[in-house]
């Protein structure tokens, strides 16, 4: 392979000349340490190189290798539980080779290549295969089976494959293409970051994919291969929210990447998620995790690829048939670390100095998402998604800057997060009136179907109140309370109570943080239920101060806490509503007042 | 050595050097001027034969035909020991109080490296402020990066001082209703000022003598009249000797950072010079990454008994929150004290706008064994009552007293005492934070019992006081 030397050295950026034969995106080793480095621009003989690590101490004159071969991943038994930098090398293992703090120039391989796995064939001898079918599986832990495809760009006839424990390197078979080459199949592949991976054709989605955070599944959800953003200043609750997702959604891989944010963060997770247990497994969520984490203090350029490392892992797993939910925190900070490079190599900025290509190059990776059936011909066919959940810290808050504008043209969930919200403790301080879902109209067959009829209904019912209660306001801030007829005065604090008693949850309470879609739906029923009731006991003659201290409504406000087994609660709440809100004269009279009624 | 006279250009804090060799990024460079003053700078890039070094004691005195650049092959350093506690130096690491030099354990790069976020020990210990706007509301753990917002004029200084004098850590007691003793462990205070007064660096080295804290504290001092560029390294500096101290000496260091705004302005000093594409007003777009390299630097390390917290203080330019300094860093530090100049102009010590601060450690931090089972709910609660306090004193301004519903009262009534008896303290008073549990529920108390609802009924029960009055 061919040697240049530097010529130049500004921060992360380095250039050198005499790579001739070298591409675009190539990788090279920068450097007598080696250190990673991938080229990013070239003028004539000289390479722009950004590099992975820091650059102190290299100066004019130092070699840069070529490799030949593009940024890739290695992809393969081993990834689950895993946590690994913005290029794939695996934290933990480099904490066992450097010590606590992270050294230059050391690295190791994304896939342990000592470890052996149980491979069980499904294909013989014989078998003709092409790019995508599965040819054997691993247990890669409890929870995951690991389908090992052939990949992509390979077809031909299966010479020989045997079972046994390999490491991922081993061949575990050989294949035989149509112009009579030999290929070794192993359970590694290799993958360059920058190239989504292929597929068969792309679906519609429309199965939601539940999170267990009310106001997202019942008001604004994602579906299955959907792509959302969370935008928000900080401590309105981006991470939280993201790692809510992350503990209790039901995808069956879960790809976390820490892109520029804090380490205590990362190691939230690391602590937190092995201690977990995933509520669809019975088994810690850690063993259907990959962390990626290159945090705020790491280095740059690796922020920049992290999300690539992190989006063609969850490609992988997609390929084999999971469901898998990948999110970015934050993509702010990747869009920065592009803005640093490109400043870097003195391109022409854009808006507020980020590059010209940012538009393009968030909607190309949010494009990366989605549901679709399968490579592979083997057997029926399969369906795979990738969700992607970005999160972005727009400067001062301020939602017109050009992250989260260019990412609103892409995404089709939106979830605004807002600080005076999050100054009240309303956690997850998500706007509900700024907030949108395009995959509303998607999930409403499976809504049908698996919750209730009438879930939809109830759920545009509360949307109305709250909407009209902002209205409203105004008027009670200028007037006051009085001012509002009984039922607009009812309907205010039925809109209280959708707020604290369904949309407020804490994600730091056991019995507070997951709730079911059923449990979803009954809880409005229940609000709504009170709602309809006290309008009808209103007009029997029940004065509001009664009806809003009714005892029941204490219930009501602790109904987010019962557990799944305590469904049954939520009829003798509701006994209580229709024997709490009555008119003005004896129970008698108010049931026959509702006996006259539309009921 | 390398030595050169080639100096091309001059341009604000950064001199153009030609002809050079074997030059690196991030070497140290000693410039020796023709008036015979002397600056340290480092390399910011070098292309070729031609490297820009960027002056931390700025150019004045430097003309491109008689300067003198002598490039010493490692980057900036600082000889760490022991024997730095005690002592004062300057925003360079050079004693300044007159001592002798620190003959140095070892020597390290003040950039640092990262820590493994695998090697890092979650940081889950309250300490103890003795403040109860922060114990009560906005706890502190060891470890953890909780910078105070403030704006000039307001009482910064005092609350940090405070802090430094009060905190103290808990033994874990094991009844989920107890709260610890104070533990004993080794504890250091680091400070760095960079550009503040003399009288505000004054503030600190008398509040660190009478408490004869001085004996455990490293000060490095760069105050406004001392080179603006040299702000670039102070932080660095104390965060490296915190770092030694921390996890090679198993000290609990305390690290203060007064005042980051300074300390920005000088990066966009240099970055003006450069001639780079600047970010939000001014200040560089990578100013992001820069901060998380000095911020990112508290926390704890698996296996090590010490721990680095910082408490960094910033003036937020025109009370600005959206201010890109403010605003950065509330992206980078586990959450922030804002101070008000409201609550300040009342007369209220201290004057912390409890809303919009937020320490996002407090969950783990806090609780049975740590502090008291109740501790989150009651926090929540206070929280709660308190914003809609406030929202019913707005809507009595505009409709008056009497427009409000009784239960909009008792929260006004509740919004009042809490300013007045909760958040307000004296300076030199330490509130236990059993104290400061006691004081939010006699304060919850004075509201309807139907409106506790963020507090689990087993706790209302068991330490709500019993009703005085009815
Ligand atoms: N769902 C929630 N339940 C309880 N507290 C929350 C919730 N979401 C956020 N918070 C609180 O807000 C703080 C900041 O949230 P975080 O997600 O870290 O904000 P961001 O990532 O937007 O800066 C958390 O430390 C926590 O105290
Ligand atoms: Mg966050």
């Amino acid at each position: 392979m061919e040697q240049g030397k530097i010529v130049k050295v500004a921060g992360p950026l380095v250039v050198a000349e005499g790579l001739i034969e070298s591409k675009m995106y190539d990788l090279v080793r920068v450097g007598a340490e080696g250190l990673m480095g991938e080229i990013i621009e070239m003028r004539g003989d000289r390479a722009s190189i950004q590099v992975y690590e820091e650059t102190e101490g290299l100066g004019p004159g130092d070699p840069v290798d070529a490799t030949g071969a593009p940024l890739s991943v290695e992809l393969g038994p081993g990834m689950l539980e895993s946590v690994y930098d913005g290029v794939q090398r695996p934290l933990d293992v480099l904490e066992r080779m450097a010590g606590a703090f992270l050294a230059r120039g050391v690295t190791a391989p994304g896939l342990d290549r000592e470890k052996l796995w149980e491979f069980t064939p499904t294909v013989s001898a014989g078998q003709r295969v092409t790019g995508g079918d599965i040819i054997g599986t691993v247990q890669e832990n409890v929870v995951i089976e690991h389908r090992i495809m052939v990949p992509p760009s390979v077809s031909g006839t299966i010479a020989d494959i045997a079972p046994g424990a390999f490491t991922v390197t081993d061949a575990v078979g050989h294949l035989k293409t149509d112009a009579g080459e030999t290929v070794a199949l192993t359970m590694m592949q290799v993958w360059p970051v920058r190239m989504a991976r292929p597929y068969a054709r792309r679906l519609s989605a429309s199965e939601p994919l539940t999170t267990g955070t009310r106001v997202i599944d019942t008001f604004f959800p994602i579906v299955k291969g959907g792509v959302a953003c969370i935008p928000g200043p900080f401590g309105a609750g981006k991470t939280v929210t993201q790692h809510q997702i992350a503990k209790w959604s039901n995808a069956e891989v879960v790809i976390f990447i820490g892109c520029g944010e804090r380490g205590n963060e990362m190691t939230d997770v690391l602590m937190e998620f092995p201690e977990l247990v995933d509520p669809y497994s019975g088994e810690p969520l850690m063993k259907r995790t990959v962390l990626v984490a290159n945090t705020s203090n790491m280095p740059v350029a690796a922020r920049e690829a992290s999300v690539y490392t992190g989006i063609t892992m969850a490609e992988y797993f997609r390929d084999m048939g999971y469901n898998v939910v990948l999110q970015a925190d934050s993509t702010s900070r990747w869009a920065e670390a592009m803005r640093e490079i490109s400043g870097r190599l003195e391109e022409m900025p854009g808006d507020e100095g980020f590059p010209a290509y940012l538009g393009t190059k968030l909607a190309a990776f949010y494009e990366r998402a989605g549901k679709v059936e399968c490579l592979g011909v083997d057997g029926e066919t399969r369906t795979g998604s990738v969700s992607v959940v970005g999160s972005v810290s727009p400067p001062g808050g301020d939602l017109s800057e050009p992250v989260v504008q260019n990412t609103l043209r892409v995404v089709k969930v939106f979830w605004a997060l807002q600080d005076q919200l999050a100054f009240q403790r309303h956690f997850p301080a998500i706007d509900w009136l700024t907030s949108y879902s395009l995959y509303l109209d998607k999930v409403a067959p499976f809504w049908k179907t698996e919750v209730s009829e009438e879930y939809r209904g109830r759920r545009d019912q509360c949307m109305a109140i709250l909407q009209r209660e902002n209205e409203l306001a105004e008027i009670v801030r200028l007037v006051g309370l009085e001012a509002l007829s009984p039922e607009e005065q009812i309907l205010m604090e039925t809109a209280k109570s959708i707020r604290e008693d369904f949309l407020q949850q804490n994600a730091f309470r056991d019995d507070d943080q997951f709730s079911s879609l059923k449990e979803q739906d009954l809880l409005l029923k229940t609000i709504l239920l009170f709602h309809e009731r006290a309008i009808e006991a209103h007009a029997a003659g029940a004065a509001l101060k009664d009806i809003f201290v009714a005892p029941v409504r204490e219930r009501i406000t602790r109904a987010k806490y019962l557990g799944p087994e305590d469904i049954d609660q939520y009829e003798s709440i509701a006994s209580d509503i229709e024997t709490q809100l009555v008119g003005g004269g004896t129970d008698e009279d108010a049931r026959a007042v509702y006996a006259g009624g539309e009921r | 050595m390398r030595e050169y006279m080639t100096t091309r250009d001059i341009v604000g804090p950064l001199l153009l050097i030609e002809s050079v060799t074997d030059v690196t990024y991030g070497e140290l460079v000693e410039l020796e001027y023709p008036d015979g003053t002397k600056s340290l700078g480092n390399v910011l890039e070098v292309n070729g034969d031609v490297a820009l070094v960027q002056a931390f004691e700025g150019t004045r005195g430097s003309n491109p035909s008689g300067t003198k650049a002598k490039f010493l092959g490692r980057s900036l350093e600082l000889g760490v020991s022991r024997d730095m506690l005690g002592r004062v130096f300057d925003g360079l690491g050079r004693p300044n109080d007159g001592g002798p030099e620190i003959i140095p354990d070892k020597r390290l790069s003040i950039y640092g490296s990262p820590i493994n976020p695998t090697a890092r020990d979650f940081p889950d210990d309250f300490i103890q402020t003795g403040v109860s706007a922060i114990d009560g509301l906005n706890p502190l753990v060891r470890g953890q990066k909780l910078p105070i917002f403030s704006g000039s004029g307001l009482p910064h200084n005092e609350l940090a001082a405070q802090i430094a004098r009060q905190a103290a850590v808990l033994a874990r007691s094991a009844q989920a209703d107890a709260v610890g003793e104070k533990l004993e462990g080794e504890f250091a205070v680091v400070f760095a000022a960079m550009g503040i007064t003399f009288e505000d660096a004054d503030f600190f080295t008398q509040e660190f003598r009478t408490t004869s804290a001085i004996e455990r504290a490293v000060l490095f001092l760069n105050l406004a009249d001392d080179p603006a560029v040299e702000r670039i390294a102070t932080p660095r500096m104390a965060l490296t000797a915190a770092e030694y101290l921390a996890y090679e000496c198993d000290m609990h260091v305390l690290v203060i950072l007064t005042d980051m705004t300074y300390y920005c302005e000088a990066l966009r000093e240099v970055s003006a010079a450069r001639k780079e594409v600047p970010g939000r007003r001014g200040y560089p777009g990578y100013l992001y990454t820069d901060l998380a390299t000095i911020y990112e630097r508290a926390g704890r390390v698996k296996g090590r008994a010490g721990s680095i917290t910082q408490v960094p203080i910033l003036s937020m330019p025109d009370d600005d929150k959206t201010h890109p300094i403010p605003d950065l860093t509330g992206y980078i530090t586990e959450g922030q004290i804002i101070l008000d100049r409201n609550l300040h102009r009342r007369g209220i010590y201290p004057p912390v706008a409890v809303l919009p601060s937020l320490s996002r450690l407090k969950q783990k931090g806090i609780g049975p064994g740590k502090t008291r089972e109740d501790h989150a709910d009651l926090s929540n609660q206070l929280f709660g009552a308190y914003a809609r306090g406030l929202q019913a004193k707005e809507l009595a301004v505009i409709l008056g007293e009497a427009a409000l519903s009784d239960t909009d009262k008792a929260f006004v009534a509740f919004a009042d005492a809490f300013e007045d008896r909760f958040i307000r303290q004296g300076k030199h008073e330490e509130r236990s934070v059993a104290e400061t549990l006691a004081l939010g529920w006699e304060l919850v108390a004075l509201l309807p019992r139907a409106e506790l609802k963020r507090i689990k009924d087993e706790y209302v029960a068991k330490y709500l006081p019993a009703e005085t009055e009815a």
